[in-house]
C-alpha cells in the first residue's frame, strides 16, 4: 500500500494511516507498532489499519499483544525510554480507560519528573466513534481527559490526507500523542497525500472561508460541517470553517484571526458539550474577544449523557448537519 | 537454590559497601527531616538493604532498573550518586530532575535508572518495555522492576508477567517481600501464602529467597540474570524481608504487629552481615569501620550540597513538560 501514494489516486482515511505507519516504519528502523490483533496473522487489525505491516517489517517489530491494555501501554513507554518510537494500538477510545494510569501518570509526566532526562515518544492510536450501534462503551469521545492532562498531545484527523500527515508528524514528535481515529470515516475516500507529507502539530486548517461565523471543529463530525453549508448559504449565512486537527496543543493564531473577522464562533464536536474541549476554546476566545464578539461563543455537542444503543437515539446523539446549520444560523441572527 | 553463583569474599565485601551506605543514607534521610532541615515525602526502606545491594552487585551499570516510591535504596544500589540524589529529594536545581521529580521520581539514565514511579505496580509494565527495546536491539542488557508485596496483587503485576512470560523478555520481577501493603498485612491482603508461586500461573520461574541473606539474595540475582541474558526470558524472585518502620515517615506504625518487629529489628541484616564479614575473615573490623566512615562523610558532604544549592527558577514549571515548551 504504501509505495502507492500519489496526488492523483484517492485513497480512505485507513489507508492512510496504514500507509503514513508503513512509510514511517520504512523511513526508521526505530518505529514500532504494538496492540491487540495488529500482526497479520490477526487480521492486522479489527478492521485493517495495520494489514500488512508484521508482513513487511517482521514479527519483532509488529506486535500482537495480550489484552492487556496497561501492559500495552507501559511496553510502549519502556521501549521509548530507551530510543524506540512505539505506535500503540488502543482499539478502542474506551479502552483507555485501563491503561490511563500508564498514559496520564507515565507517559504525560516522565518527561517533566525526570527533568527532562527522559522522554517518551510514543504515539496512542485509538478509534471511537458513534454510528455502529456500538452503545455506552465503544465509542465515546474522551479527547477532553487526555487534552487536560499537561504533557500529552491529542490529535484528531477529518480526512484521508490529515490522516496521514498527522500520522508521520505524531511518529516523529518526541513526546506522547494520542491520535484518535473515527470508526465509520475509516472508509471515507480522500485525496492522497504524498509520500513523507507531514502536518505540523498544532496547526489547524481553515477549509472554507467565510464572513459570518467561524465553525471549529474536528474528527468525523468536521465534515457534518461542511455538509452543514449549504444550509448556512441558503440561509445567507456566510460560515468560515476551521479543522483543528491537533486538540492540543489548539492552534490559537488560526482561530484567532478567523474569530476577529467574523465575530462569532461555534464550536462543534462529537464528545459531550459539558466540560468538554468546547469549553476551553470558548473560555479563551470569551476571554480575548471580550466586547468585540456579536454574540456568546457557542458549543454544540452530545447531550450530557452516555451513548445509546437503539438507533434512533444514536442517530440523535452526535450533532448532524441539521443541528449545525441550525446553531450557525441561530447565531448569526 | 543453586549455589554455583554463591558470591566470593570480594564480591560480599563490595555488597557490603553498598548495604551501608543504604543504611547510613536511610538513617541519616530519617534524621533530616526529623530536625526539620529537610520536608519531603519519606518512604523508609531500613530494613530492606540487602536487597537491592546484592541485586545491583549481579547487574552491570548498563543494565536497567526500574523502581517505585519506596525505592531510593534501589537507586543508591544502581549507583545514583549522592548529591545528584539529595539534591533531589531537597528539591533543588542541582537534583538529578532538577528538583522536579523528588524522592518518589528519581530517575539517573547514566546508570540505568530509568524510572521510578509512584503508583503501586507501576514499575513493571514500563520495565518490559525496556526489556523489550534490549530484546529488540541485542544490547544484552537486562532490566530490574522493583515492587512491593502489596504491588503482587494489582492488576499492572498480572499484566506485566503474562506479557513478559508471552515475549520472554529479559526482565527481572523482584518483589520486596516486607509483610505489609502500605498499613495492612500481607496475609489480609494476598490469597497465597507465597507470591513467588504467582510465577507458575505466567509460565515464569518463581524463587523465593530470604532477601536479608546476601549470600542467597546474590545467587537469585545472578541466577535471574544469566537466564535473562541467555533469552531464557523473565524470572520472578520474591525476596523476604522487613520493613522496620510504618509505611510513610510520620505515620503511626500501631498496624504493625509488635512481637514481629521486635523479631525484625532484632535479625538485622546489615550488622549480621558485617558480623559473619569479620568471622569469616573477609574483612576487618577496621576496614569495614573505614567504609562506614567514608559513607557518614559522602553522606555529610552530599546533604551540605543540596541544602547549599538553590531551588529551581519559577520558568521550570513549564519547562520539560513538552520538547518545545508549553504554549501561551
Amino acid at each position: 500500500m504504501s509505495d502507492t501514494a500519489t496526488k492523483t489516486k484517492p485513497i480512505t482515511i485507513l489507508e492512510a494511516i496504514n500507509t503514513a505507519i508503513a512509510d514511517a516504519m520504512a523511513a526508521d528502523d526505530t518505529v514500532l507498532v504494538l496492540g491487540e490483533d495488529v500482526a497479520d496473522p490477526e487480521d492486522g487489525g479489527v478492521v485493517g489499519v495495520t494489514k500488512g505491516l508484521s508482513t513487511r517489517f517482521g514479527d519483532a517489530r509488529v506486535r500482537s499483544t495480550p489484552i492487556a491494555e496497561q501492559a500495552i501501554i507501559g511496553a510502549a513507554i519502556g521501549a521509548s525510554l530507551v530510543g524506540y518510537k512505539p505506535v500503540a494500538e488502543i482499539m478502542l477510545m474506551n479502552f483507555t480507560t485501563v491503561a490511563m494510569d500508564m498514559i496520564v501518570n507515565h507517559a504525560a509526566k516522565l518527561r517533566f519528573m525526570s527533568g527532562g532526562q527522559t522522554h517518551v515518544p510514543i504515539v496512542i492510536r485509538t478509534m471511537t466513534g458513534t454510528g455502529f450501534s456500538s452503545g455506552g462503551q465503544h465509542c465515546d469521545y474522551l479527547e477532553a481527559w487526555f487534552a487536560h492532562t499537561a504533557g500529552m498531545k491529542v490529535v484528531a484527523p477529518s480526512n484521508a490526507a490529515d490522516a496521514y500527515g498527522l500520522m508521520r508528524a505524531a511518529i516523529d514528535d518526541p513526546d506522547p500523542v494520542l491520535y484518535i481515529e473515527n470508526l465509520p470515516a475509516y472508509w471515507t475516500p480522500g485525496e492522497a497525500p504524498e509520500t513523507g507529507h507531514v502536518v505540523p502539530l498544532g496547526k489547524a486548517k481553515v477549509v472554507k472561508e467565510g464572513a459570518d461565523v467561524t465553525i471549529i471543529s474536528y474528527s468525523r463530525v468536521l465534515n457534518e460541517v461542511l455538509g452543514a453549508v449549504e444550509a448556512m448559504d441558503a440561509a445567507g449565512v456566510s460560515a468560515e470553517i476551521i479543522d483543528l486537527r491537533t486538540i492540543s496543543p489548539w492552534d490559537k493564531e488560526t482561530v484567532f484571526a478567523s474569530v476577529a473577522k467574523t465575530g462569532r464562533c461555534l464550536i462543534v464536536h462529537e464528545a459531550v458539550t459539558q466540560f468538554g474541549v468546547g469549553a476551553e476554546i470558548a473560555a479563551t476566545l470569551q476571554s480575548e474577544f471580550f466586547g468585540k464578539l456579536k454574540a456568546p461563543v457557542a458549543r454544540l455537542g452530545a447531550p450530557y449523557a452516555p451513548v445509546p444503543f437503539s438507533k434512533p437515539l444514536e442517530d440523535a446523539y452526535a450533532p448532524t448537519a441539521a443541528r449545525i446549520a441550525e446553531a450557525a444560523i441561530s447565531l448569526s441572527k | 537454590m543453586t549455589s554455583n553463583y554463591a558470591p566470593d569474599g570480594a564480591t560480599q565485601l563490595e555488597i557490603y559497601k553498598r548495604a551501608a551506605l543504604l543504611k547510613a543514607n536511610d538513617e541519616r534521610s530519617r534524621k533530616v527531616i526529623m530536625t526539620g532541615r529537610l520536608v519531603m515525602p519519606y518512604y523508609s526502606y531500613r530494613g530492606q538493604e540487602i536487597i537491592p545491594s546484592a541485586m545491583a552487585q549481579a547487574l552491570t551499570d548498563d543494565d536497567y532498573w526500574v523502581t517505585i516510591y519506596r525505592g531510593i535504596h534501589d537507586m543508591l544500589a544502581k549507583g545514583m550518586p549522592l548529591n545528584d540524589l539529595w539534591a533531589e529529594v531537597a528539591g533543588r536545581v542541582d537534583g538529578t530532575c532538577k528538583g522536579k521529580g523528588g524522592p518518589m521520581h528519581l530517575t539517573y539514565p547514566k546508570k540505568g535508572i530509568m524510572v521510578t514511579t509512584g503508583i503501586v505496580g507501576s514499575s513493571m509494565p514500563i520495565a518490559n518495555g525496556i526489556a523489550w527495546g534490549s530484546q529488540l536491539s541485542g544490547n544484552n542488557r537486562v532490566t530490574v522492576a522493583t515492587f512491593g508485596d502489596g504491588a503482587s496483587n494489582i492488576g499492572a503485576f498480572h499484566e506485566s508477567l503474562n506479557l513478559a512470560g508471552v515475549w520472554k523478555l529479559p526482565v527481572i520481577f523482584l518483589c520486596q517481600n516486607n509483610l505489609y501493603g502500605e498499613h495492612t498485612a500481607y496475609e489480609k491482603a494476598t490469597s497465597v501464602a507465597r507470591i513467588a508461586d504467582r510465577g507458575a500461573a505466567y509460565n515464569i520461574p518463581g524463587v523465593r529467597v530470604n532477601g536479608n541473606d546476601p549470600i542467597e539474595m546474590y545467587a537469585a540475582a545472578r541466577e535471574a540474570v544469566e537466564r535473562a541474558r541467555a533469552g531464557e526470558g523473565p524470572t520472578l524472585i520474591e525476596a523476604m524481608t522487613f520493613r522496620f518502620h510504618g509505611h510513610v515517615f510520620g505515620d503511626s506504625d500501631a498496624y504493625m504487629d509488635k512481637d514481629q518487629k521486635k523479631a525484625a529489628m532484632d535479625a538485622d541484616p546489615v550488622p549480621i552481615f558485617r558480623a559473619r564479614l569479620i568471622a569469616e575473615g573477609i574483612a576487618s573490623e577496621d576496614e569495614l569501620a573505614a567504609i562506614e566512615a567514608q559513607v557518614e562523610s559522602d553522606i555529610d558532604a552530599a546533604v551540605e550540597f543540596a541544602l547549599a544549592s538553590p531551588f529551581p527558577e519559577f520558568d521550570e514549571l513549564t519547562k520539560d513538560v513538552y520538547a518545545e515548551g508549553v504554549a501561551a
